[in-house]
């Protein structure tokens, strides 16, 4: 937290205001997939949040990989304890929503939404000034990096969109394309030509409600955390007082902050497992 | 809040995480679990079957070892009455041949005795004879003394 005051004597000398402060830190690190910069349009990409993102996935499951790669059925190594814990926790999950066969597709993405996920949340405990103070020491005073991908809205909303499309997929895949059709019409209220275009509308808000709550519900959660955190580095920066209780209030927030990471990303991989799971089964 | 390219980005970076722990993560740790799991379960099922073991094999043991020592007490009660069967008989063998050895030396004896006697008899009766010839040289009183001398031949 004490960092804040060198960071501030930084902004300081741009004489950055709070709305000022508050943007610079909510905006992304965006190119143009065309090179132009200043293109708002689709063909963007975000740096920060991809490279944040991809490294830490492949930091996250590698660490797994190697440990996995040398899983002994005799006594394990400390590691491999940890990553057996890790394991059984989420094995333990998806046996009691699952009960297909889950080790060839379900309970593997479960370990990596879950893993991912956690990894991509816990860069909010990052302070916020750290990370824009080792950036603007590399690319100048006006780049831009958000830590946290999950606050991004495409990270959630493309980890929740994939999800959607393996549950048509699946559902597909087990019942037929002709019985996802006919489940899409016929239920929940029933076979009747005059109740189909209730089931259809029904299923429509069922198909839309579930990739934009669960979506929403990560992205929510750690947007608004990354936002607790900016206005209390705000707090700091108006006097020692304000310093003092910014210091123990974001003290507090973090260790809060522990919970809400483990626990959006325990409900996201939750999630994921019981829409895949409700593809399988017929209604 | 602006939806762009980056969520393909990230939809292919969440595919190929997912493709990756399916292919490589999962298997060799769902392995070595249920190796081990299974090892466990073997090696738990194995005490418990090598102490069931255990205990049939003491039970086992006891009833032999009571046979044994009932069969061991068994014998040595035959032995005992086998032996004292035979001192008895021993002893009955060698009260009858001395009953027998006692009775032949009695016999014996008896025989003896008559044998003795008679020869006495039949030497009395000569000596006797002699010693008259010799006093009837002197003095014969045949009658006087053949009666003297039956007498003295029967006291014998």
């Amino acid at each position: 937290m004490a960092t804040e005051h060198a960071d501030n004597a930084q902004h300081a000398e741009q004489a950055l205001t709070p709305s000022g402060y508050i943007e610079h830190h909510l905006s992304f690190n965006a190119h143009g997939v065309n090179g132009n910069v200043t293109d708002q349009g689709f063909w963007v990409l975000h740096y920060d949040t991809l490279i944040m993102s991809v490294a830490l996935g492949f930091l996250v499951m590698g660490l797994v990989w190697l440990v996995a790669r040398k899983a002994s059925a005799g006594v394990p190594t400390k590691a491999q304890a940890f990553v057996e814990l890790v394991f059984g926790f989420i094995d333990d999950q998806v046996k009691n929503i699952f009960h297909g066969n889950r080790h060839s597709f379900i309970a593997p993405t479960a370990l990596t939404v879950f893993l991912w996920v956690f990894a991509m949340n816990s860069m909010d405990f990052l302070p916020v000034d750290w990370v824009a103070g080792i950036v603007s020491f590399f690319g100048g005073a006006h780049a831009k990096w958000r830590a946290v991908p999950t606050s991004d809205i495409n990270t959630t909303f493309a980890l929740a969109l994939a999800v959607w499309f393996l549950m048509i997929y699946f559902s597909i895949k087990v019942k037929g394309l002709g019985g996802w059709l006919h489940e899409l019409f016929c239920s929940p209220f029933g076979t009747k030509i005059w109740v189909w275009p209730a089931n259809f509308l029904f299923n429509l808000i069922e198909y839309v409600s579930k990739p934009l709550s669960h979506s929403l519900r990560l992205f929510g959660n750690m947007y608004a955390g990354e936002v607790i955190f900016l206005l209390l580095g705000l707090w700091a920066a108006t006097g020692v007082s304000g310093t003092i209780f910014g210091a123990i209030l974001g003290a507090g927030w973090s260790i809060f902050h522990i919970l809400i990471v483990a626990l959006q990303a325990f409900i996201f991989m939750m999630l994921t497992v019981v829409y895949l799971a409700m593809a399988h089964e017929s209604h | 809040m602006n939806i762009n390219f980056t969520l393909v980005a990230q939809a292919l970076a969440f595919a190929t995480l997912i493709w990756f722990t399916v292919k490589f993560v999962w298997p060799p740790l769902l392995n070595a679990i249920e190796t081990r799991q299974k090892e466990i379960a073997d090696g738990l099922a194995a005490a418990s079957e090598g102490r069931s073991a255990l205990e049939v094999a003491a039970k086992k043991s006891e009833v032999t070892i009571n046979e044994a020592k009932q069969k061991a007490s068994e014998i040595i009660g035959q032995a005992e009455k086998r032996a004292s069967q035979i001192v008895e008989e021993a002893k009955g063998n060698a009260k009858v041949e001395g009953d027998r050895i006692l009775a032949g030396a009695k016999a014996e004896i008896d025989q003896e005795v008559n044998r003795a006697k008679e020869g006495l008899r039949a030497q009395v009766s000569s000596l006797a004879i002699a010693g008259a010839e010799k006093i009837l040289r002197k003095e014969i009183d045949a009658k006087a003394h053949s009666e003297m001398l039956s007498k003295l031949a029967a006291e014998l």
